[in-house]
């Protein structure tokens, strides 16, 4: 019998030509010898430090996210057709952020309504008219793949503010190349380490006009509170850069500076691993007190680079979502490579009617959501949970929207009894600021629960090394 | 006509605190309406960093001050000329799309007793044109919130006021606001200044109002509280989603301790000002 | 560096021995106590312990009545008390956490490592712990962090602030340790050199670890006098205030080398040293030992404050 998934590694024909050393692999590793392999795993996890608090939940904040060691592996030519179409998407999405923080012509001329844009609540009225260095909002692009068959990729989302996990797809290549460096000698996979320079550079090619000297980088992070604060560290720390709070640093006239031991030091650009909204007081959320009150008058004169740009989020909101391609092809002329889910627009009355209709079909997802919370999926849901969802959904139609249930494609993954296909996503890590830079490969979250579409971390969802065979 | 203005706030502190920033918007930009003729804001002892005229087309500016210090005053003096131009702010450079100012914010959330006001207000009037409907809802906001200082405070929200129906012009503003936005008409808070010595009108010298946006005119002011539309006794300084947004002075002590603040403002035409 | 890393390691520091302090102190008062009907019993002994850190409202308010076992467990366990052994160690690792950068991993090992044991003491039934037990292990573990950040850390600035934090809080301690003795603890004044008193200073220096160094030292005869100039003026004496501020002197003139630059922060610690190495002991008595002593205090503190300044804040330009 046919499998209803795209399996990445066994198609119709049988083995697919990127996973034919892996086979062997598996297949000749002793139950023994696959225990061990995972608790040494687990172990440099651990010993990295590498753990993930879950947003919402109770329980262990030290948790590790659950490492899957079979590999997802990609061609070099599918892997050239994702590059373009990833590297079109961040052009697309910055030219999008460039022209509604000024004229708006997508908007003039219709391509895109002008209340989704500026009703739009990440749409910041205080960067309107401003111009970022090299204009770029959105430095760092993560953009959500699903793959459906042999040639069939659908984005699932876009991520234009500050997209995590890339600490993941370093440290599962770290892990694996320390427990079978064999497999790097007889694959030739392309290497991802060079992201943190590439990051780097990123960063210091969209220093402000006014900085005449190697430019001061930082990474601004809400705290060791924050689930994400280790790869705030292991970012910093492979980069070289200072990680600070919003308390290391201050306005003073047209700069920002950073406290240290020998006084003031004058900071060009801040990455920033905390939301708009906390960013400074004296212009956003007056009580937040992670940020650095002032740092948007100096952001505005030019005087610092906050990436990715307050605002950006406008970019990479669900409802926006539908137009992305649209983008594509106005600001670029060109067709869009990669193609997006199907997009029913509950705010629509038509679209509405349809979801209310088929809500067993559909997956059904808050417009302002994240992490794989409040959402519904049909096809794996309860009446009872279906009726409930429903419920919420006629309360506020503007509030999601729904896809098809996507046939994820699947991948080899390491069970009790030897392995199984598994439900898997890709997020690569678009860079964009003087030139616009992709690192062969991104983070594989794969669901571990059998039949399972979701693959988010916080609802169960493991990852994987994602291998690019670079070419012969 | 010429006004003169004389703004000092002066905070104290009961004991020293770290240091003080604050971003100010205190500088009136031109347009039509108006137009500078000398202009200084000035806080001594403080970092002042250079005006940048922001997405809104107003100044912004900061101000710091490190070192321990019990008192920050900032002092603005000034001549503007201004002109009636019947509330219509014509020639004001700016980058903002009006329709993101169709949003709310805590303070201009509208309750059913404002949602029930504009109904009344609008009942019958189908066709009434933008700048019509305008005009109705700020009749009808001055006609349910009384002008009565001291029944509301800074943090009060439109809801609060409506429901207390008084209030002073920043609650007009802010239920005019609320009001504008159950229309579909975009609006926002504007702080300024009022030469109000002339009719006598017992408003503070440091005012706010409303604008609305009003297809083919562009933004036009309303002051609910004077049931009028700004003329050339308003010196307009910049303008935000609500009265924290706009405020004229928005800042934060580190390592704060009791404050007092003290403000003084005299507007006044041009000759008078000596008169103190 | 990050001021606020610095503040850290500083601070950290600062907890560990300030989590021996107490340590120690509960170690005097259980000596103390041990001698039966000391003018009033022990109830005065450990009113005056509590005095001295400033707690004793505290405890009144929240045990009442003070018995011995309920102020062991405020001074070592209750985490409500912030200069309780817990309290401290808590404070120190959550300050080590922060920067475990900064930190080799032998150092961080040490501070989480205690902090592991003592929640695994926490855990035990307080009836099966005795004093010494609970101040040995302290020692034990301050010794051991400390001998980590001796042995492995770079000598960079952050070891600098680690040690000025040390030395500090030390001379701070040293010197309350002897104004509790001196001030505090003796019924009145009728009781010097009284049997009470000698066995007073002999637990004193057994708490500072420092009886036998005091006997060669001063060829064993106990007077209030040397102790004070053991305790204050002798620079072999690792916890004196001399020794201290030899320290402090000379980490910040690490510091003033590492970033080329000096700061008041020198300046003020070459005052409080040259008035230390020049003084005789006659000259405290003079003063007041309890008068000195305070005003030692502030100094000390007015120093901490001028490193905070210069420092841990980063505006000092």
């Amino acid at each position: 019998m046919a499998e209803p998934y795209f399996n990445e590694m066994y198609d119709a024909s049988g083995l697919r030509a990127p996973y034919r050393m892996l086979e062997g692999w598996h297949q000749n590793m002793p139950a023994e010898f696959r225990a061990l392999k995972q608790a040494e795993a687990e172990d440099l996890f651990r010993r990295y430090g590498i753990t993930f608090a879950v947003y919402g939940e109770g329980g262990d904040p030290d948790r590790l996210i659950p490492f899957d060691m079979f590999p997802r592996v990609f061609t070099s030519e599918e892997w050239r057709k994702l590059e373009r179409g990833i590297k079109q998407r961040a052009r697309a999405l910055n030219a999008f952020l460039s022209d509604v923080y000024d004229r708006g012509e997508i908007i003039r001329a219709g391509r895109i309504p002008a209340d989704l844009v500026y009703r739009n609540e990440a749409y910041e009225i205080a960067v309107a008219g401003f111009r970022p260095p090299l204009g770029v909002f959105s430095h760092i692009v993560g953009i959500d793949l699903v793959r459906t068959g042999a040639d069939q990729f659908y984005v699932l989302e876009d991520n234009c503010r500050t997209p995590s996990g890339v600490s993941y797809m370093l440290e599962n290549r770290e892990v694996m190349m320390r427990m079978f460096p064999h497999l790097f000698q007889e694959n030739r996979v392309a290497p991802v380490d060079g992201y943190a320079r590439l990051l780097k550079r990123t960063l210091a090619s969209v220093a402000p006009e006014k900085c005449d000297r190697d430019p001061k980088v930082v990474l601004l992070t809400p705290g060791h509170f924050n689930s994400a604060y280790y790869e705030h560290s292991f970012l910093a720390d492979l980069m070289g850069i200072e990680m600070v709070e919003g308390q290391d640093l201050f306005v003073e006239g047209d700069f920002c500076y950073m406290r240290t031991t020998e006084g003031p030091q004058k900071v060009d650009v801040i990455y920033r691993r905390i939301d708009d909204a906390f960013l400074d007081p004296l212009c956003f959320r007056p009580d937040s007190a992670l940020g650095v009150p002032g740092l948007m008058n100096v952001y505005r004169s030019g005087g610092v680079t906050i990436c990715s740009a307050p605002g950006a989020g406008v970019a990479d909101d669900k409802a926006i979502y539908t137009y992305v391609p649209e983008m594509v092809r106005f600001y670029l002329g060109e067709a869009p490579i990669l193609e997006n889910v199907p997009t029913w627009q509950c705010a629509k009355a038509d679209d509405l009617k349809y979801v209310q209709e088929h809500i067993a079909e559909l997956v059904i997802k808050e417009v302002h959501g994240s992490g794989g919370y409040g959402m519904l999926v049909g096809p794996k849901s309860d009446k009872a949970t279906i009726e409930a969802f429903a419920a919420k959904l006629a309360a506020n139609p503007s509030n999601y929207i729904a896809q098809p249930t996507l046939a994820l494609s699947t991948c080899p993954t390491f069970v009790n009894e030897g392995i199984a296909p598994r439900h898997v996503d890709l997020r690569p890590y678009c860079l964009v600021g003087r030139d616009i830079e992709l690192v062969p490969g991104g983070l594989t979250r794969v669901a571990l629960t059998e039949g399972s579409l979701v693959v988010n971390s916080s609802q169960g969802g493991g990852v994987k090394d994602t291998w690019v065979i670079a070419e012969e | 006509m010429i006004l003169t203005v004389l703004h000092k706030t002066r905070y104290e502190f009961a004991a020293p605190v770290g240091g003080i920033i604050q971003s100010l918007r205190l500088t009136p930009a031109k347009s039509e309406s108006q137009r500078v003729l000398d202009w200084s804001v000035e806080v001594p002892g403080a970092v002042l960093g250079t005006p940048l005229r922001d997405g809104a087309g107003d100044y912004v500016q900061t101000v710091s001050v490190r070192a321990p210090s019990t008192q920050i005053e900032v002092t603005v003096s000034g001549t503007v000329e201004t002109t009636d131009t019947a509330g219509i702010l014509r020639g004001h450079r700016e980058r903002v799309p009006p329709r993101a100012y169709l949003r709310n914010t805590v303070r201009t959330e509208p309750n059913r007793a404002i949602s029930d006001m504009v109904s009344e207000a609008l009942k019958a009037q189908e066709d009434a044109s933008e700048l019509e409907r305008a005009h109705l809802l700020a009749a009808a906001v001055a006609e349910a919130v009384a002008y009565q200082p001291g029944t509301t405070t800074a943090h009060t929200t439109a809801a609060e006021a409506m429901t207390a129906g008084a209030g002073v012009c920043q609650d007009h503003a802010h239920v005019l606001i609320a009001c504008a936005h159950l229309a579909g008409l975009p609006a926002r808070y504007v702080a300024g200044y009022l030469n109000a010595t002339e009719d006598g009108a017992p408003h503070e010298a440091s005012h706010a109002w409303a604008e609305l946006y009003i297809a083919g005119l562009g933004w036009v002011g309303f002051d609910a509280a004077n049931k009028c539309c700004p003329n050339e006794q308003y010196i307009r300084l910049g303008s935000g989603l609500d009265a924290q947004d706009a405020a004229p002075i928005r800042g934060l002590v580190l390592g704060g301790s009791e404050e007092e603040l003290a403000v003084s403002v005299l507007v006044a035409p041009q000759g008078q000002s000596q008169q103190q | 560096m990050l001021s606020r890393t610095a503040a850290n390691l500083f601070w950290m520091t600062r907890y560990l021995e300030r989590s021996e302090t107490t340590a120690r102190l509960l170690d005097l008062g259980f000596r103390n106590a041990l001698l039966p009907n000391a003018g009033g019993g022990f109830r005065n002994e450990w009113s005056a312990i509590l005095q001295s850190k400033g707690v004793l409202d505290q405890f009144t308010e929240k045990y009442g009545e003070l018995k011995q076992r309920n102020v062991e467990s405020f001074l070592f366990f209750d985490l409500d008390n912030p200069s309780s052994v817990a309290s401290c160690i808590s404070s120190a690792r959550e300050n080590a956490r922060i920067v475990r950068t900064a930190l080799t991993s032998q150092v961080w090992d040490a501070i989480n490592t205690s902090f592991q044991e003592l929640k695994a003491l926490s855990r035990r039934e307080r009836s099966s712990l005795e004093v010494p037990e609970l101040t040995d292990w302290t020692l034990r573990t301050s010794a051991l962090i400390r001998g980590s950040i001796e042995a492995t850390q770079l000598r960079n600035d952050g070891f600098r602030f680690m040690n000025l934090g040390y030395a500090l809080e030390r001379a701070d301690n040293t010197a309350r340790l002897l104004d509790v003795k001196y001030y505090v603890l003796l019924p009145s004044v009728a009781y010097v050199g009284s049997g009470l008193d000698n066995y007073q200073w002999t637990t004193l220096l057994r708490a500072l670890s420092a009886h036998r160094a005091y006997n060669w030292a001063y060829g064993g005869e106990l007077s209030a006098k040397q102790i004070a100039h053991f305790l204050i003026l002798n620079p072999k004496f690792p916890r004196s205030l001399l020794s201290c501020t030899i320290e402090v002197n000379a980490h910040l003139d690490h510091l003033a080398r590492i970033y080329d630059r000096s700061t008041p922060a020198q300046e003020t610690a070459r005052t409080l040293l040259a008035e230390l190495a020049e003084a005789r002991i006659e000259d405290v008595f003079d003063e007041g030992l309890h008068e000195f002593l305070t005003r030692m205090i502030t100094e000390n503190a007015g120093l901490a404050k001028c490193i905070d300044d210069q420092y841990l804040i980063g505006e000092a330009r």
